[in-house]
Parts: structure tokens; sequence; C-alpha cells
């Protein structure tokens, strides 16, 4: 009779660090398709449930990388960061797409030390170094979060979707500035540069505030690590996938995730 | 009830005299007169598709060319045009560009020569309208190329009658 209430709770402690990584982070841009000879925009940087709703957390800007059209690499400008969310400006002077791109890595560790329950978080460089020596029980769990958007001045180019190689990563097969309602939109979903197969991706829309259903939809990737989505209204759109790895042996568990953020024209 | 564009009588008249027009195909475009606190001319694009919506030409953009800083700015607003193939131009376009233009009816008069590479078939025309602080409108009017034909469509809020007159 007992039993069923002793796993409910065993459940609830489980859920505690699985609904702090649930808040959506975004950044979203103020336009994703811009003419002109150059020009502005601004990003706003957060997390929480509600797409685009600045209410939770202010996303840290520490690894934020902007990459324009010719490959190099902007600063951005009026970095701000409130309370629920962080904000820059990005100058756009040259014609083409930009990626930009807040990718951070670390690792989590509990452990026990002399009978007592600790916790360590830093860089994966630094473990299993970084732990005090007698450390026993040690649980460890990477977290790779890649968090970015597209935005086009002019012209669409595709130089930005090179990827990197490392984690979970977007490259678009139709282009982000050429989304638009009733039409499909498809994207390819990458894991350290091999098709990620198989994964589901969670596609959510903003301005949820103003409906009663969150509308969320999902798809799934095939072999070719592709997915498409057709979309149902125009607006700003956040596509998300995650991967988890259970510990095995000395490598510890990872979470690695994609946030992207995209915008469907009229 | 809108009048039928007063162009249609002309091309009409023009078809019967034979090819003596110096164009081959003429748009008219009526920009409507609109009561509103804060009145803007539209920025208006004219251009050619397939029927599967690729693009194959933009006849006309209409915007403010005066203002060399700014102008081109709000471009993207005619977002049909825009994605379609207006952002892979480099304007100003001589043929192309011209002024915002004022209520009324406008031809747009494409000479034969602009033409020549078109094959004949089943084309159509599309008119974006996109004004500051208003809102967005594009009427699409399916014409044929190849042969004399007349079509016309008419907008509903930031457009009016459009027709297309192929004249040989």
């Amino acid at each position: 009779m007992n039993k069923p209430f002793v796993t409910l709770a065993a459940l609830a402690i489980l859920a505690i660090p699985v609904s702090a990584q649930a808040d959506r982070a975004w950044l979203l841009p103020s336009s994703t398709s811009l003419s002109g000879s150059e020009e502005w925009i601004t990003i706003d940087a957060g997390m929480s449930d509600n797409l685009f709703v600045a209410d939770h957390a202010a996303m840290r800007l520490d690894n934020l990388v902007i990459t324009a059209p010719d490959g190099s690499v902007l600063a951005p400008q009026n970095l701000t960061r409130g309370r629920y969310r962080s904000t820059f400006d990005v100058h756009l002077t040259q014609s083409g797409t930009y990626k930009i791109a807040n990718v951070s890595s670390g690792i989590n560790a509990r452990y026990t030390l002399d009978g007592e329950a600790r916790r360590w978080r830093g860089p994966v460089a630094d473990y299993p170094a970084a732990l005090p020596a007698g450390a026993t029980g040690v649980e460890a769990t990477i977290n790779a979060n890649r968090i970015e958007t597209f935005v086009t001045l002019g012209a669409p180019t595709d130089t930005v979707f090179a990827p990197t190689g490392v984690g979970l990563e977007l490259t678009p097969v139709t282009h982000p500035a050429d989304l638009a309602v009733g039409d499909a939109g498809r994207f390819r979903l990458l894991r350290d540069g091999q098709p990620a197969a198989g994964l589901t991706v969670t596609i959510g829309r903003g301005a949820a505030r103003y409906r009663d259903a969150p509308e969320d939809m999902t798809a799934t990737t095939d072999a070719g690590g592709e997915f498409s989505v057709i979309w149902p209204e125009a607006g700003m759109y956040w596509l998300n996938a995650m991967v988890r790895t259970d510990a095995a042996g000395a490598a510890p568990a990872s979470t690695v995730q994609y946030s992207g953020v995209v915008e469907v024209l009229p | 009830m809108r009048q039928l564009p007063l162009i249609l009588t002309t091309a009409a008249a023009a078809a019967v005299s034979g090819s003596a027009m110096a164009a081959d195909l003429t748009v008219s475009v009526e920009i409507p007169r609109l009561t509103v606190a804060t009145y803007h001319r539209p920025y208006v694009a004219v251009w050619i598709e397939r029927p599967d919506s690729t693009a194959v030409r933009t006849l006309s953009v209409w915007y403010e060319v005066s203002n060399v800083a700014e102008g081109k700015d709000w471009l993207k607003d005619m977002r049909t045009w825009w994605r379609r193939g207006g952002r892979s131009l480099s304007l100003p376009m001589d043929g192309v560009s011209s002024a915002t233009k004022a209520p009324g009816r406008h031809a747009v008069s494409v000479p034969a020569a602009r033409l020549r590479d078109l094959s004949a078939g089943d084309y159509v025309l599309v008119v974006e309208a996109a004004r500051e602080q208003g809102g967005r409108e594009a009427v699409r009017v399916p014409f044929r190329w190849g042969a004399a034909n007349t079509a016309r469509a008419s907008g509903t809020t930031e457009l009016g009658a459009v027709s297309v007159t192929v004249t040989r």
C-alpha cells in the first residue's frame, strides 16, 4: 500500500533536474529578413516555458558567436543582461545570411566525500581532475547546448550553415529566409557532424498566451537526419531536439540539445 | 462596383490596329484612395511568375527611390515579392524602379524587347502593395503569353483593379 507513494516521491525528486532543463531557451531576433544596404537588429535571449515571453530567466551570453556571411565573427553591440532576458544588437553591414549562436557545454557532477553529498560544476576539460581525491559515488552529466537563430540581409547565402562537427547542429535544407505559411520547411540535424536519425523534434510557436492550446508539433528525423514541418501559421517558431546518453564506464552521461528559432512569414 | 481600367479599351483598339503599340504587355494597376489618418503611398512590386509560383521577372518596383539611405529598407515588406526574387535584384534598376505613385490608375508598359526570352505559355502577373502603417495585399492575374488576351482581377484593401493585356 505504501509502495506507490514511495515510487511517486522518488519520481518527484528525479523530476527536479529535468524540469529545470525544460525551460525553453531562445534567441529571438527583431527581424529575420531585411532589405537595404545595412541594418541593425536586436535580439532577446531568455529561457521560459512560454516561448519568447521574457518571464523566467535571462540567458548568459558568455559563449555568443555571431557569424557573418563572409565567415567573420561579429561582436554583439549594446549587450545587457536584464532580470528576465538578455539583449544585444547586431549591425548587419554585408548582404547575406548571418548565424547567431550561443554554444555552451559543461559538466555537472554529484559525489560523496567524507560521507557528505557534494556537487561540482565546471568545464568538461576539468573533469574528473577537478574532483577532490577520495570522492566516491560520482555521477556526472555533460550538458551541451546550441541555441541559435538566423538573420538575412538582402539575398540569402548558406555559408554559415557549414557544421562545426561538434554537438547537435541544424543544417537548413529549406533556407530560413524562405519559410512561408502553408509551405514545408525541411531541415537536417547532425550529431557530431553525422546525420542524427530517429530524433524527436519539438516545434513550438510563439504567442501561446493568446490561445488556449500550446499547439506544439513534433517530427521525427529520418535516416538522413532530416525532418520537415508544414507551417500552419505565420509566426516565430522554436525547433528543439535532445539526445540523452547514459554513462558508460568512465564516460559520463550526456545531454546534448539544439534549440533554434526561425520565422515563418505570411 | 469598380470601373474597368481605361487601358482595356485602349488595348483593344491597339489589337485591332495591329502591332502599332510599342509594348506587347501592358499592366494596369489601380491604387485605391484610402481615407485614413496617416496615408503614405504604398510600395508596389509587379512581377511575372510561372503557375508554380516561381518568379520569372520583376517588371516594376515603386519605392522611395529618392531616399538613397533608407528607401530600400522597406522593400522586404512586399514579402512575397521579396522572397520570390526581389531580394536578389540590385536596385535601383533602369526601367524597373521608380518613385511611389499616388492613388489612381497607373500603366506599366513593357517593351517587347524586354520579354523576348519569355517562351509562350501560361503565366501569372502578380502585383503586391505594402503601405507604411497600412496593410499588404497581393493580386494574382493568370494570363497567357504568346497570343493576344486580356485578364483582370481586383484587390480588396491595398489594391484596386489590376489588368494584364497582351497585344500579340
